[in-house]
């Protein structure tokens, strides 16, 4: 992969998203190989709005580089509260630190924040827009389980406002695959992605029901439906309600689906789901480690093309 | 032809915007920035019969010629329209108008949640698209709205 940041999904090549792969099982296959590659270097952590599981897979990942993370602590606490902008906070940051990963409210955070400094900025999740990292290894967990050609995936939920589905569905263009739209009328993909589909000539379908194409499907992408979404309590409960898997709703699938979910998720897997062989979301989970430490060793060393190691750069 | 006719629809230097879509005039002056106060003669007429776009708007402004990056803009909200530069009562050069592959700082987001509406210090940033423009920070596509949110 030749980027200096990953901000989108659709900025990744078919290439790019191979390589980052490759790298992640040789991480997985050797941790220990990787252990002090990063040491002396230093991730910032900027997130703008609370996400524990993102921020911990990160600072994890980064740990077993040899990287020393930093944060900004609680987002009320720090300037932003204080009004300053966020092109001030990234040209301050990017001095503590040799790149940064952004979470971020605001849709296109990351892609300005990019433009402001020399050091990767990683987009962990901008709004409803993008969160790249986590189609990473989504796509690792669908690779090691299917391989990524010849593949049939649904994708189901909260497809308007739901960031990795955005990402997730640009990503799987690069490859072989007929994708399956799953979600309530009102929480359709967005015009924005729907074009970037049709741009590439993917194979992409909509529907409102799950049961008429659940036995096509090699992977299965749950996601959750957000009561925000909805003006009212009933009518989140009434229309949720229709996209909530159990065991018995996988009787019908392929012995072989694998069930993915970013997570966290609430009611929309039930938990006897885990039981069974479909189950990938943890696994699906844990795979952050292994494909962050890869993200993070690609674009540090394509930041620092000329040593290897972080203590071999003059600082 | 009275006096004021004349002084209508001739003018010695500047340029004339023809063909412009019926209704789109003021968003016209608003792209190019011009409101009356620069000093210059401009004129405006609005629902023109015309034979090739059932209405028109006309717009001329004297002692002013247009940049490259106007017409740029222009020509997402008047694709049709033509541009003529008159010098000495002539007509010297007539163009139409061109998509560009990008608009900068004209164009407001529509998507209130976009990073160019947080009060940060920067210049919107449009790529031009099959039929509309796209936003460069959130992908947010304007159609045929685009006048609604001329910014200048
Ligand atoms: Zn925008």
């Amino acid at each position: 992969m030749r980027q200096d940041h990953l901000i989108t999904a659709t900025q990744l090549s078919r290439d790019d998203i191979e390589a980052v792969l490759d790298r992640a099982r040789e991480v997985a296959d050797d941790p220990a190989a990787y252990a002090d590659r990063h040491a002396g270097r230093v991730l910032a952590l900027c997130f703008f709005e609370p996400s524990t599981r993102t921020r911990m897979s990160f600072d994890s990942a980064a740990k077993r580089l040899g990287i020393d993370t930093i944060g900004m602590g609680d987002v009320d606490s720090s300037s932003v509260s204080k009004g300053e902008s966020l092109s001030d906070t990234v040209r301050v940051i990017e001095g503590y630190a040799d790149a940064m990963v952004l979470r971020h409210p605001s849709e296109g955070a990351a892609t300005l924040a990019a433009e402001h400094v020399s050091v990767p900025v990683v987009n962990a999740g901008d709004g409803a827009g993008q969160h790249p990292s986590q189609t990473l290894l989504d796509l690792h967990t669908i690779r090691e389980n299917h391989g990524l050609d010849d593949l049939t995936v649904g994708i189901m939920g909260d497809l308007k406002y739901g960031r990795t589905v955005h990402s997730l569905a640009a990503a799987l263009t690069e490859f072989d695959v007929n994708q399956h739209f799953i979600s309530p009328e009102s929480l359709r993909l967005p015009r924005s992605v729907r074009f970037d589909l049709h741009e590439t000539g993917a194979q992409i379908r909509e529907h409102e029901e799950l049961e008429p194409v659940l036995d096509e499907l090699d992977v299965l992408y749950v996601t959750r439906i957000q009561k925000e979404r909805f003006p009212d309590e009933n009518e989140y409960h009434r229309v949720a309600g229709e996209y909530q898997i159990d065991a018995e709703t996988l009787e019908e699938a392929d012995d072989d689906l694998t069930v993915m979910h970013p997570l966290p998720r609430v009611d929309e897997i039930a938990p006897d789901v885990d039981e069974t062989d479909h189950a990938t979301y943890f696994e699906q989970a844990h795979n952050g480690i292994p494909v962050r430490m890869a993200l993070l060793d690609t674009l540090l060393e394509n930041a620092n093309p000329d040593g290897d190691e972080g203590t071999e750069v003059d600082r | 032809m009275s006096d004021h006719e004349l002084r209508v629809s001739k003018i010695r230097d500047g340029t004339v915007i023809d063909h412009v879509e019926g209704g789109q005039a003021l968003n016209v002056l608003a792209i190019l920035g011009i409101d009356g106060s620069e000093g210059f003669g401009v004129s405006v007429g609005m629902n023109v019969p015309s034979d090739r776009l059932g209405r028109k708007d006309i717009v001329k402004v004297e002692e002013r010629e247009l940049s490259q990056s106007e017409v740029d803009v222009l020509s997402l909200i008047a694709p049709e329209a033509t541009i003529n530069i008159v010098r000495d009562f002539e007509v010297v050069e007539k163009n139409r108008v061109t998509r560009p592959d990008s608009v900068t700082g004209v164009l407001s987001c529509p998507n209130r949640n976009c990073i160019t509406n947080a009060d940060e210090p920067v210049d919107t940033r449009f790529d031009v698209v099959a039929d509309g423009v796209r936003c460069d920070y959130c992908s947010t596509i304007l159609r045929a709205d685009i006048a609604d949110h001329i910014d200048v």
